[in-house]
């Protein structure tokens, strides 16, 4: 059942927001990026793989970000990351411009904003789960023991709180994913990024994780997903479907469930 | 990331992967273990041959004249050979222009030594003994005292009285078991009366100085050391001080030149050995021994230093997924470096101070063994931690650095 509490904006809003270039955004909205361009120069070729982006999120929204491969869905992921810095176009996080900013810069705000969660997980191997989840927490300079309080209570609050000190090779594929999640909540990001997060895991464990992700939402994170699979984009509240760069469409949940014509849908 | 986590990790980074980080030390481990088991062999010899060994062959102050340098530790080449066999003994008639111009608070004995055969009734068989004859002031210069009886007294050495002083060893070899004194020994059919037993001279590179027999330079003793009964091998004298030694040492010269008639253009005919002199040998070569002490432990360096920084360009390709994932956390390209600098360098220290363990048991092994000494100088050790974490620190720079340059994205990417 979808509530009511989970915070949506109007495509009216998301217009005014994303045409104003250069002022930056009251910070009721966590991602607003304006006309965001990126492309690679591969040998020769250039490859425009992202053509002019108009996005807008607000806080507490649960995003889901669709696309075709070669859609620019993984590139909008980097750049909505701080992962790497567009050519042209503006990208404000949480008001910040981070278009703009130097690497130095973009390493403090990923430790900070950005939570990610990866297909692969993406743990170190040869870490304890609580080792893991408090690395965040180290390049963010806090003291041990107050990382070690932390990174139990992010545990505790996905339901690992027995098996803190095992390593990633004794857990399964859904308790290392709600490791990752622990990990990226530790440092109280304003976003979750998640790329493909149910890619590696069956479909049991797969709904368990949408599950924690809905548990999230409802708690006040704003979620974003990436993924290529429709089943998993509709547990979201809104959906972008990118193609060939540029957004293709950006309805409710509803909407699309309704357009693409899901029978099983969650919930 | 904060310092003091940067060490933590990268001593569990290197906890958990033993047997790389054993290899990768391996090299500065080998290169710290000479540094400070050469050393220690080095510096130990050094104080040895300069106190004990030289220092009990030649006493404080003291310079000999004889007909050549009989310390002398190194090759001649052929020349200096041929002259040194041409030159005269030193005679009798030799001693007393010699000695006296020299001043009243000089003092001088000379002797005669060799080894010969002695017996005694209690003996047995001959038994080989240093036997030496002396006249002058040999006790006192010498510090020589005695456990029994007595020593020679001036009016003996005089009249070349047949008594003698004699060491434990000879005393055992002799009289095994038995009190010595009033007891004759008899040395080329001659008997002597021993009247003194001396006191341990003590051991040098396993050699005992205490199988000795001393006897009057007037007595019929000196025929048995030398070709002809006149010939005297050296002339002690001792000073009261080095400025007072420098001086004296001239003065016996002048004298020596002027005895043996040699123009002012000849070389001297003669030796005037110090302990400077005897020292000289030890010194070149000491020079060489510590240029190999350096030269070894250097190779071992580079050879280490190469070895780390290989190693470590393997870690961070096999960890580029590690490094995509700490940047994606957050981590800045400074703390990537940081990482792997200070994993290099534990490495390096590690391996310095395991070098130092192995080292200090070596030096200690060869001083069991051998008759070479050891003694660990401190310095070494702390040059050799040092020169460890530094190895590391250097050799990590290249693989830290292109560590902390990795594109995120693209190292996410590995396997």
């Amino acid at each position: 059942m979808s509530t009511p509490d989970i915070g949506l904006s109007t495509t009216a809003e998301r217009a005014v927001v994303t045409t104003t270039q250069g002022a930056a955004p009251s910070k009721d909205w966590v991602i607003v990026t304006r006309q965001l361009t990126r492309q690679y120069d591969m040998g020769g070729e250039i490859v425009r793989a992202l053509r002019g982006v108009d996005l807008a999120i607000r806080r507490n929204e649960y995003v889901a970000i669709m696309g075709p491969s070669g859609s620019g869905k993984s590139t909008l992921m980097n750049l909505i990351g701080c992962l790497d810095t567009p050519n042209a176009g503006e990208y404000w996080l949480s008001g910040q411009l981070v278009s703009e900013m130097s690497d130095d810069q973009l390493a403090r705000v990923r430790n900070r904003e950005i939570g990610f969660v990866f297909q692969t997980f993406n743990l170190l191997p040869r870490a304890s789960a609580l080792q893991n989840v408090e690395l965040p927490l180290v390049y963010a300079g806090v003291s041990a023991d107050e990382r070690k309080k932390r990174a139990t209570e992010a545990l505790e609050r996905v339901q690992l709180g027995e098996r803190m000190h095992h390593r990633p090779n004794e857990l399964s594929g859904g308790q290392r994913q709600r490791v990752a999640i622990a990990r990226a909540l530790v440092n109280r990001p304003s976003i979750l990024l998640a790329d493909e997060p149910t890619g590696n895991l069956d479909s049991t464990t797969s709904e368990e994780i949408m599950r924690v992700f809905e548990e999230l939402a409802q708690q006040g994170q704003t979620v974003v997903m990436v993924t290529h699979e429709p089943d998993i984009a509709a547990h979201a509240r809104r959906v972008v479907v990118l193609r060939d760069g540029v957004i293709a469409s950006d309805e409710t949940r509803e909407q699309f469930i309704e357009r693409v014509g899901l029978t099983h849908a969650a919930h | 990331m904060p310092f003091f986590d940067a060490i933590r990790l990268a001593l569990r980074t290197i906890r958990t992967q033993k047997l790389k980080s054993a290899f990768t030390l391996l090299g500065v481990c080998i290169g710290v273990m000479f540094l400070i088991s050469v050393v220690s062999i080095v510096e130990g010899m050094g104080r040895y041959m300069e106190e004990d060994l030289i220092g009990k062959l030649i006493a404080v102050n003291t310079f000999e004249l004889r007909h050549r340098p009989n310390i002398n530790m190194g090759d001649m080449d052929e020349a200096t050979w041929e002259e040194y066999r041409k030159r005269p003994r030193l005679d009798v008639t030799d001693v007393a222009p010699a000695t006296a111009t020299l001043p009243a608070d000089a003092r001088w004995y000379l002797y005669s030594e060799d080894m010969t055969t002695a017996t005694s009734s209690t003996s047995g068989k001959p038994r080989q003994v240093r036997a030496l004859a002396v006249q002058g002031d040999y006790f006192n210069v010498k510090k020589m005292a005695v456990t029994r009886g007595r020593l020679l007294t001036e009016q003996e050495l005089d009249r070349g009285e047949k008594v003698v002083v004699i060491g434990p060893d000879a005393a055992d070899r002799l009289f095994p078991g038995l009190d010595p004194i009033g007891r004759d020994l008899k040395m080329g059919g001659v008997p002597y009366r021993v009247v003194g037993l001396g006191e341990s001279q003590g051991k040098a590179l396993g050699m005992s100085f205490d199988n000795f027999v001393i006897a009057s330079f007037r007595s019929p003793a000196r025929r048995l050391l030398n070709s002809r009964p006149n010939i005297v091998d050296a002339v002690v004298v001792q000073s009261p001080s080095a400025t007072a030694m420098t001086e004296n040492m001239e003065l016996v010269r002048a004298a020596m030149r002027a005895q043996r008639k040699l123009r002012p253009a000849q070389k001297d005919n003669f030796s005037l050995q110090t302990a400077d002199s005897a020292l000289e040998f030890w010194n070149k070569i000491k020079g060489y021994l510590v240029l190999a002490g350096v030269a070894l432990p250097a190779i071992g360096l580079v050879v280490g230093a190469i070895v780390i920084m290989n190693i470590m360009l393997v870690a961070v390709a096999e960890r580029t997924r590690e490094i995509g994932i700490r940047k994606a956390l957050g981590a800045k390209r400074r703390d990537i470096l940081l990482q792997f600098l200070i994993e290099a360098s534990t490495l390096g220290t590690l391996g310095s101070a395991i070098g130092v363990a192995l080292g200090v048991g070596l030096a200690q092994l060869i001083a069991a063994v051998s008759p070479l000494p050891a003694s660990v100088a401190p310095w070494s050790i702390v040059v050799g931690v040092a020169l460890g974490a530094g190895v590391g620190i250097i050799s990590g720079v290249y693989p830290a650095s292109r560590a902390s340059r990795l594109d995120p994205i693209l190292a996410l990417r590995q396997e």
